[in-house]
This record gives structure tokens, sequence and C-alpha cells, in this order.
């Protein structure tokens, strides 16, 4: 699947068929500073993801 | 497949704070009764006045516009151009087209067309960082605008988040000024506006999730002058302690407002300044020099334009670099 992350945009290949939140964990991102998008929808964390899904890991938080 | 606590129906988000999931009906209904709760609690403002809405193109200003409109009341938005390069002009086309679709009332003031400089300028010139220039800068024009604009009260999209962060970095100070005063309204006086936070009962998160599922096209991308802030590392901070137990940065400023302010505050909290500056009027300390934003203006006004990138740290330029590189390099 491909998950795709800002700041700064970027996009990696990851293996599907795991949670949302275990991919959260791995990339080293927490749960409260994220949402997550799975082909363009809102997805809870524990959402599975698989392979071929397009995954967007969107920061919240604001530093302004 | 999780599902809404209210309604049964396939969830769109999980809250750890609330331990429940919502389907994007119900987590709507939530972020509506949290921001009635709170300009009922708070005494905000009442059913028909006229709202002046600081909008920044992010989320939360986007959000809260959306959420005050929906509720039924006369909400109009204000944009600064700040001159912040390509994060401003997006932020600028973002917050115009939001206006345009549901045919509101924006007023923008551009400091580069109005007083003759921009953030970046003003940080140079006036050596100060370039989030004080921009606050100073914000402040005035919101408060003169909203007064000059015949508005009731002015709100900002101040989340949760935003003022947990706040009272964290407060309290390790011990800053018992700021704590005192650290309370979503502000009293009009000599020369101020009211202002009010009405976002404050709903986190960064849940604010990001209403613009999703509202289909708010806001601006992602942070502000160039915000990478690695210490506002930034004290959310942060926050959002680790509530990974281990959720709901901790929620009660840790909720707690606040219920059983600390009370403790500190002994009235009404009211914005003064004895004097007007005599160059635009402005509530000032001293009638005898300018305020000020008006010796900001003089000194950065007749600065040379300094682009974004020359005021950034190393870590910030990198990541401004990544960010916007091709197009301003
Ligand atoms: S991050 Fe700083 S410079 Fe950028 S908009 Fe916020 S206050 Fe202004
Ligand atoms: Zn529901
Ligand atoms: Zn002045």
């Amino acid at each position: 699947m491909i998950v795709r992350l800002r700041q700064p945009r970027r996009e990696v290949e990851m293996a599907g068929g795991r949670a949302a939140h275990a991919v959260l964990h791995d990339l080293g991102l927490s749960r409260e500073g994220h949402l997550i998008i799975r082909n363009g929808t809102l997805v809870p964390s524990d959402t599975m993801l698989e392979e071929g899904d397009i995954v967007e890991i969107r920061p919240v938080i604001s530093g302004g | 497949m999780s599902k809404c606590r209210s309604c049964g129906d396939a969830a769109v988000v999980d809250l750890p704070r609330h331990n429940a999931n919502f389907c994007a009906e119900h987590l709507q209904q939530l972020c509506v009764r949290q921001v009635q709760r709170a300009i009922a609690d708070h005494s905000m403002f009442e059913t028909d006045a006229r709202v002046l809405v600081a909008v920044s193109g992010g989320k939360d200003s986007l959000a809260l516009w959306d959420m005050l409109v929906d509720l039924g009341y006369r909400a109009d938005g204000l944009y600064i151009g700040l001159g912040i390069g390509e994060y401003s002009e997006e932020s600028h086309r973002i917050t115009s087209v939001f206006a345009e679709e549901r045919g509101l009332t924006l007023h923008t003031v551009d400091l580069r067309q109005e007083h003759g400089f921009d953030i970046p300028t003003a940080a140079r010139a006036t050596r100060r960082v370039p989030c004080s220039a921009c606050g100073l800068s914000k402040r005035h024009i919101f408060d003169r605008e909203t007064i000059r604009l015949g508005y009731d009260v002015l709100a900002t999209g101040h989340n949760l988040d935003d003022e947990a962060a706040v009272l964290l970095g407060n309290t390790i100070r011990w800053d018992v000024e700021y704590l005192t005063r650290q309370y979503p309204v502000l009293e009009a006086g000599h020369g101020f506006p009211r202002k009010v936070k009405p976002l404050v009962r709903l986190t960064e998160r849940e604010m990001a999730a209403w613009c999703v599922v509202r289909g708010i096209d806001y601006v992602v991308e942070e502000c160039p002058m915000a990478i690695g802030n210490r506002h930034s590392g004290y959310k942060e901070t926050l959002n680790q302690l509530d990974e281990r137990s959720p709901g901790t940065k929620a009660s840790f400023y909720l707690g606040f407002l219920d059983r600390m302010v009370p403790v500190l505050r002994t009235g009404p909290d009211r914005q003064g300044a004895p004097e007007s500056c005599p160059t635009c009027g402005a509530p000032s300390s001293s009638s005898d020099t300018a305020c000020s934003f008006c010796r900001l203006e003089a000194t950065a006004s007749s600065h040379e334009p300094v682009p974004v990138r020359m005021v950034l740290n190393r870590s910030a330029r990198r990541a401004f670099d990544a960010q916007w590189g091709e197009e301003e390099a």
C-alpha cells in the first residue's frame, strides 16, 4: 500500500494487512497527532489497511 | 469494523478521550455541543451578536467559522496577509474560496499593502523572532478592525491543545500573572474589543476531523516559522501523556477552567491601557511615544524586503526547503 505523509509531503510503500495504529506506531507517530484517511475516507485507528490502499496520514498539530 | 457509539453505524474516527468511536454525523453533533457549551458556560456572546472570526486558512479558524454560521450566528471573517511566502499565498487562496463557496463576508488586510512590510522583514528589521512580530501585528490589526467595523466580539480558533500547551508553559514557569489571565473570554476595555475562544473544549484532532467530514479544504502544511518552536514541543509532550493515558490533556486544561480559575480570578479580566498612541490612536501605555505596532511598522517598512528562508533557523530551513524548496529556490 502507498502511505502519504506530510510536512514535508512524501510517499512510502508499506506492507498491507495491518491496523492503522500499528502503522502509526512503526512510523513513530502519535495517534493523537494524526488522522488516517484511507482511499479518501476518514477511518478509525483500528481499521485494517490492505494491500492496494492509498493511505494519507495527516498531521493535526499546528504550531502558530 | 468499529461502530459509532451513538448509532451503531460504521465509525469514521476514534476519540480515545471519550473511549469511543463516532460516525461523521455524531462526530459533528459532539463538536457542536462542545462549542455551544463553551459559548454558554463562559457567556461568550448572545445569539444576535455580530461576530468577527479571525481566519488564517487553517483547520481551526475555518471550522469555527463553519460551525458558527451553521449554528445561525452572524459571523464574518477577517484574514490578514502576513507575507510569509507561499504559505501565505496558499492560505489566502483557501480562505477566499471557503468564503465564496458559502457566500460569506471576508474582510482582508494585507500587511505589505497597507503597512509597507511583511513578517519576515519585520523579524529581520527588528531582530525579533518571527512569531513575536507576527503576534504583535495580528493582535493590533484584529483588535482595530473588530472595533472599526463595528463587531460585538472577536472570535479566534484556539483549541484545547493550544490552551493546554500555553497552560503547561505558564505552569512550568509558574507565571502567576499569565495563569490568572488564561481564560477563554477577555472583556472589552479601553480601545480593546471583547475576545472569545469558542473551541477550547475541542482538541486539534477533533477540529481536523470536523474539516475532513465537512469537506472543508484547509491549509494542512504548517507556517514555516512554527517548525520546532517551543509551543509545538509542549503540544507533543501533552500528546505523549495522552497516548499513555487518554484524556489527560483534556482533564489538565478543563480541570484548570473548572477548579483553578475560580481560585485565581477575583473579577472579570478587563483589557486596558491608560493612554492612546499618538500615531494611530490604539490603546498604549504612553501618549508620548508610538505604540509597539507603529514602532514595528516604522522600522520594518523602511527595510528592504527579506525572503522567508532568511529568517528561519537551520532545522526550520531544512524543513522549508523540503516543503516549498523547488518553487522558492
Ligand atoms: S507560526 Fe508564528 S509566524 Fe507563523 S502565523 Fe503563527 S505566529 Fe505568525
Ligand atoms: Zn453515529
Ligand atoms: Zn500606534
